[in-house]
């Protein structure tokens, strides 16, 4: 399959292009909510107009309702909103909590997917359980008790936990806290007695919070998948966020990009446009030129994963640290080449530098990414 | 099974029945690489076999059309082939500068005849050509070049020299820039093609830092070459030339899947990789070959169906031999004292170093990096007075 998007796909980007750029945009989105001190950081009616689109349903079955499209389209949606900043629950909800609903049983699509499909559910994950993504070691319990099972546990960097009605929560069935299997997701209810969540807005205006599973009594119909047989799930919900966001750092990285080569047309500084100088010009084409490969790297990963390739774990990892770092010299160079009216409020390119460090450590940084390729090739 | 599943399954019979052994390996340095010519040396049998084999059903040259020496696959034939041979790691039949960067300006801007002559033989592995652009003081600024062709009715009389002609002391023919009119600079060169062995030609092997030497000087005394071996218009051979180019940046570059676009880790020590801040490194060198490899295949793609920019090779030239500079430097320090025998057995003729010192042209031959990056800016960024 050749390396770009069909016309199919073309379209949608077409159309996910002009919706963000308009409904999405930062001024109307991002800073109208930020500067609110909204709760939810996101717009709920701008999450209707996602499934007005369609596009909640995005990675949701055909025979669900819903597009019964792939990762290639899911990205997509997913560089556009980092384009433009969009604050919104699509990669928690439409991306990672879809992929693990699509293999609940039926009961469980029904009672969760038509929320989401409607653009009035909102879901989150609870993964993490320290300030540093590591999925190998997970310490929640969850114990039978009655006709179902009693958690007990903690879990951090839970995007959107507070705004959502369900959280897909990774738990310990059986065995220690480092063994592979064991772990068995869990729908959990918002409302669920035990359940508390402390809410904290992040440096980019997202909300996030730490939960608390205390003695959360759910039953046995709230299991995602096979109880203890959950870490394949796991990780394919991991697969769909990583690669997720790792198209979203393109569009970060593509929007701060496209800011400051704009600026660098414009600025005069010594009687020249600033992008007169080489030593600026050097760097930006530097730049042009790592988002290109992390653009191919996150392709490529996007349609070994849709095609349900052996090799899609290698190349995820490969493209969640390259699009983070070439990112992260998107925004940094981005601020740096603006110079003093970059390191201001009213000025957007810090809002990127701020998008970029959360979507950095979601799921995994570069580093955490570039262990799993070593460890993935065989060193 | 749809058309190209079908094709799928007749390349990988093909390659099965017909890919010897010993070509199922990656040629380990440019003494394994089947180049052709008059002269060439077939290194065994399995090489020569190779090379007639995949000659006779046009797979040197896959994607060019069967009238001229090729396949005639389509891009996504073309692309199922280097697959096919990617998986059981073989060999290019025949690498050459004909392949990589006279054919494609030959196809886009040959007459038919020369097409179907120059192709063909190409094609064949029947000439070596080399390629005569820079010169002694005309580098990154290759378009203040001097060499010069006198009309002399129906043919020209160069007179001048190049320098850094790969391989000249082992190529057949040259295409060659030569200067046709010294009042105009960029609607002054000619874009000529003649044979090594016309009297007036010499060359001079240049002995670099790898202690090998890949590339000569190249003089031109009276060299008589005839009109009819133009290719293009007369002064305009500056269009070909920026055209071949982009062909030998792409070359350069690496994309296309060979094998410096490996991971560096499994191919390391132990005793390299013990090491944690080494091992850190490497693994985002890995990270960074691998998303490379993907923007080969994605430059390739593009470029065969024209949505590629016209200026991306130079960025994955840019890209790439950076890459391999870095991938040298790792090697290096991975092998440690070992890496820096030079004339041991165990070094195989200090193969590791000399391969690390060879790698640092990567980023001057065929456009400087800087030059690349200026390139970038000015064509794809569109950035001001560049």
């Amino acid at each position: 399959m050749p390396l770009y998007h069909t016309e199919d796909q073309a379209m949608l980007a077409d159309t996910a292009r002009s919706f963000m750029a308009e409904e999405g945009a930062i001024a109307k989105q991002l800073r109208h909510w930020r500067d609110q001190g909204c709760k939810d950081g996101f717009g709920h009616g701008l999450w209707k107009q996602f499934a007005e689109l369609g596009l909640t349903g995005v990675l949701v079955a055909e025979a669900d309702g819903g597009l019964g499209m792939g990762h290639v389209e899911a990205g997509i949606v997913l560089e556009e909103i980092g384009r433009n900043l969009t604050p919104s629950p699509f990669l928690t909800s439409a991306v990672a909590a879809a992929t693990a609903l699509g293999a609940g049983n039926a009961e469980l699509r029904g009672r969760y997917l038509p929320g989401l499909l409607a653009g009035e559910s909102v879901f989150a994950v609870a993964i993490d359980e320290g300030p540093k993504h590591r999925p190998e070691r997970i310490k929640t319990r969850a114990a039978r008790a009655g006709n179902g099972f009693k958690l007990d546990g903690a879990k951090s960097f839970v995007l959107q936990g507070g705004s959502a009605d369900m959280l897909v929560v990774a738990a310990r069935t059986s065995g220690n806290d480092d063994d592979a299997e064991g772990i068995t997701l869990f729908a959990v209810p918002k409302d669920a007695a035990g359940l508390s969540q402390d809410a904290v807005r992040l440096v980019d205006s997202s909300m996030a919070t730490h939960v608390k599973l205390d003695g959360v009594l759910v039953d046995a119909d709230a299991v995602i998948g096979e109880v203890d047989g959950g870490r394949d799930l796991l990780n394919k919900v991991l697969a769909a966020g990583r690669i997720g966001a790792a198209a979203e750092s393109v569009g970060v990285a593509g929007g701060a990009f496209d800011m400051t080569t704009t600026y660098l047309k414009q600025r005069k500084q010594f009687g020249k446009l600033i992008g007169e100088f080489q030593a600026l010009q050097h760097r930006a084409a530097h730049l042009y030129s790592e988002i290109e490969i992390a653009r191919a790297a996150t392709i490529k990963a996007q349609q070994l994963l849709d095609g349900g390739s052996d090799k899609a774990e290698l190349m995820v990892s490969v493209a969640k640290a390259k699009a983070g770092k070439a990112a992260g010299l998107a925004v940094k160079e981005g601020v740096q080449m603006h110079g003093g009216i970059g390191m201001t409020d009213e000025y957007d390119i810090g809002l990127y530098m701020k998008r970029d460090r959360a979507l950095a450590e979601f799921m995994g940084d570069v580093y955490y990414h570039a262990e799993r390729v070593a460890q993935l090739t065989g060193y | 099974m749809s058309d190209l599943d079908a094709f799928r399954a007749e390349i990988r019979a093909w390659l099965e029945e017909n890919c010897p052994a010993e070509m199922r390996q990656p040629a380990r340095d440019e003494d394994d690489v089947c180049w052709g010519g008059r002269n060439f040396q077939f290194k065994n049998e399995a090489q020569k076999q190779w090379l007639e084999r995949c000659v006779a059903k046009g797979y040197t040259v896959p994607d060019w059309p069967k009238a001229y020496g090729g396949a005639g696959m389509s891009p996504a034939e073309a692309k199922i082939w280097r697959e096919e041979m990617h998986r059981i790691n073989a060999r290019p039949p025949l690498s050459s500068f004909g392949i990589w960067m006279l054919g494609p300006a030959l196809l886009k801007f040959g007459t038919e005849e020369q097409k179907v002559h120059y192709l063909g033989q190409i094609a064949r592995g029947e000439i070596r050509w080399c390629q005569g652009y820079s010169e002694p003081g005309s580098g990154s600024d290759l378009v203040s070049l001097q060499t010069f062709g006198e009309d002399k009715g129906d043919h020209w009389v160069v007179n001048g020299s190049k320098i850094w002609t790969s391989y000249a002391n082992k190529a057949d023919w040259i295409f060659c820039l030569v200067r046709t009119d010294k009042a105009n600079k960029y609607q002054g060169i000619s874009f000529l093609l003649f044979d090594m062995t016309t009297p007036g030609v010499s060359t001079k092997p240049i002995l670099l830092i790898s202690g090998n030497s890949p590339f000569c000087e190249t003089f031109f005394d009276n060299v008589v070459v005839p009109k009819a071996q133009i290719v293009g218009e007369l002064n305009r051979g500056w269009d070909v030339a920026k055209y071949l180019l982009g062909h030998e940046r792409e070359m350069i570059s690496g994309a296309g899947g060979n094998d410096r676009l490996n991971t560096l880790g499994p191919v390391l020590s132990r005793a390299g990789l013990e090491d944690p801040l080494l091992r850190a490194e490497i693994a985002m060198f890995d990270v960074d070959a691998l998303a490379f490899s993907a923007m080969g295949e994605k430059f390739l793609d593009e470029a065969k169906v024209g949505k590629a920019h016209p200026a991306q090779p130079n960025m994955m030239k840019y890209a790439g031999t950076e890459l391999n500079k870095r991938r040298y430097e790792l090697l290096m320090a991975g092998g440690g004292s070992a890496a820096l025998e030079w004339e041991s057995e165990a070094s195989d003729g200090g193969s590791k170093a000399r391969a690390w010192l060879r790698t640092k042209a990567n980023s001057i031959e065929g456009g400087t990096s800087e030059v690349m990056l200026n390139v970038v800016a000015k064509r794809i960024l569109d950035l001001p007075g560049a």
